[in-house]
């Protein structure tokens, strides 16, 4: 599965090129952001793929390190003006570092209990946000406005910076994520998933192993965060860190299909536009709209494609291959 | 055979809450042995197996193996020290192919994919999986499976070899087959210590057979020995050995 067909690089190269040019061809600002929270959702699915589609670990509490991220970059650079993209670094170990904290005393638990943990842990962390006066408690952070400019990771007159970086951080999560699944550590983590004692007969420390997928995962999630940040520039714990993020990320990786490089990308690209046109389209009337379509194709996939949309494509490349 | 003492178990008790699963066992395996463990269901065979390495912490005893103590490793840590194991309930990963399988194993000593995946095609053509390494583990038949399982444990390199009912549910022409690569391992060098029921197969392949009941050792001897003594027939071989013994 791991060498790169001719096919799927080719495919992989004209798919590029015609989201490089899409926003310069659609000029509207309206499908270039839903656009850019493709890309931005797309970069969370992988880091909850990689622990949750490789390592077995169903982490619903994925918006705890996307708001740590958030919060840090904006919280370093309005106190002590540090640069956002130093911040976006800064965030993403903070939130590593976290998630080794939390996910140690939680390293032997499996299935639908580490499941539970996760979504306790990333409820508490709201809580602690929504009342913590120093980082604005429930009103949250609003960013100051700086000139804009690539240092400054701040941009007023066009979306396009944001479009072009988001597709590069989405590009390289993709790269890490292809570089763990066809290594050493992919393997062990596919191990784990299968079960604990498969892995440890074969020498895997799995605890070891399971805090480097939940580090990996919460650092990419925690550098989505801080894109959300610096693109908004405007966080506060209802926007991100809450539970229906966290089921969303889960959703969209599943349906795009778990324990694939490419499926949480896919998933992103078919749920994310469906919520953002439905939510417009209905106004507040739709609210809950895109959840009911979600719930539709969730159930459609599990009871025909369980390996998701990608693996339903592959299924049909092989086929016409 | 040379005389370097492999595994020594000394004193060994695992307690469940008021229920002993092992007493006081105390056995030793020689380098380049193959020695079964026999005795009825519940006897504590698995158990020991568990003990021995890392998946139960005893509650009493120790572990020796090559001399160094291994009572309080972790079974990950007891897999590097150079004890493999397979399951009675057959463990492989299901959605990797046979070859991945085994690769994963072989990664204990490679860090790159390449030289880990030439050493699991070097097994594969050992064990006579070969042809089938691009199956999915899910598609293989339950004795290939197994032969799979053994596959994987031999890929982390062991110096000891455990295996769990290896040969439950097989028939007579697998059972052979399993048989024969029992015994190409031991020609490798490798000890193993084999949790049996298949009493043909316990006759066939050990050096010396060691037999539980109710979470002691009742005996120890050859297999011979083992099924003329009256107290193994009474315990668990039943009363036609007695015919076959004489």
């Amino acid at each position: 599965m791991h060498r790169l067909t001719a096919r799927q690089i080719i495919t992989g190269v004209i798919v590029l090129i015609l989201v490089v040019i899409f926003p310069l061809v659609i000029r509207a600002t309206f499908p270039i952001h839903v656009m850019i929270l493709v890309f931005l959702f797309g970069m969370l699915g992988i880091g909850w793929n990689i622990m949750g589609g490789y390592a077995g670990m169903f982490s619903f509490g994925q918006a705890a390190f996307f708001g740590i991220g958030a919060y840090t970059s904006s919280y370093l650079s309005m106190s002590f003006g540090i640069n956002p993209w130093l911040g976006l670094v800064v965030g993403g170990f903070v939130a590593a570092l976290v998630a080794a904290a939390i996910g140690y005393p939680c390293s032997s638990l499996r299935g639908h209990y580490f499941a539970i943990a996760s979504i306790a842990f990333a409820e508490i962390v709201r809580v602690v946000f929504n009342n913590w006066k120093r980082v604005g408690a429930a009103e949250g952070l609003s960013l100051p406005m700086l000139p804009e400019s690539f240092t400054n990771f701040m941009f007023h007159s066009s979306k396009l910076p944001y479009y072009y970086i988001a597709l590069v951080f989405l590009l390289i999560s993709l790269v890490v994520c292809y570089y763990v699944a066809t290594s050493k550590m992919g393997y062990y983590f596919r191990a784990i998933k299968e079960s604990h004692d498969v892995a440890e007969v074969l020498g895997v420390d799995v605890v070891r192993y399971r805090l480097i997928a939940i580090m990996i995962s919460a650092f990419l999630s925690a550098v989505a965060g801080t894109f959300y940040a610096q693109y908004i520039l405007y966080i506060d714990p209802e926007s991100v860190m809450l539970l229906a993020i966290s089921v969303q990320i889960v959703l969209i990786s599943m349906l795009g299909g778990a324990g694939s490089i490419m499926g949480p990308v896919i998933g992103a690209a078919v749920l994310i536009p469906i919520a953002e046109y439905t939510r417009t389209t209905l106004g507040y009337k739709g609210t809950g709209v895109d959840m009911l379509i979600y719930g539709l194709l969730i159930m459609l996939i599990s009871m025909y494609q369980p390996a998701g949309v990608w693996g339903f494509l592959s299924r049909i490349g092989r086929k016409t291959r | 055979m040379n005389n370097a003492t492999c595994l020594e178990v000394t004193g060994l008790s695992k307690w469940f809450g008021g229920l002993a699963a092992n007493k006081d066992i105390d056995f030793s395996v020689q380098e380049g042995e193959i020695v079964s463990i026999i005795g009825p269901n519940g006897a504590g065979k698995s158990t020991l197996f568990n003990c021995v390495t890392g998946f139960y912490k005893p509650s009493d005893g120790k572990v020796t193996f090559y001399g160094r103590d291994i009572t309080r490793l972790g079974a990950d840590k007891v897999c590097k020290m150079g004890i493999a194991r397979t399951f009675q309930i057959v463990q492989v990963i299901s959605d990797m192919t046979v070859l991945e399988n085994v690769m994963t194993g072989a990664l204990l000593h490679f860090q790159r994919i390449r030289p880990a995946t030439d050493k699991a095609e070097e097994i594969l053509t050992f064990t006579g999986l070969y042809e089938k390494k691009g199956l999915l583990a899910t598609e293989l038949t339950i004795a290939d499976k197994k032969r799979l399982e053994v596959s994987m444990a031999l890929a982390t390199q062991p110096r000891l070899l455990m295996l769990d009912e290896s040969m439950a549910g097989l028939n007579k022409v697998e059972l052979h087959q399993i048989i024969d690569l029992i015994k190409k391992i031991r020609d490798k060098g490798m000890t193993l210590i084999v949790v049996e029921h298949v009493m043909e197969a316990v006759m066939k392949i050990s050096d010396r057979v060691i037999v539980l009941n109710s979470g002691k050792k009742i005996m120890e001897g050859t297999p011979k020995e083992v099924v003329s003594n009256p107290e193994v027939i009474q315990a668990y071989l039943g009363e036609k050995y007695r015919v076959v013994a004489k």
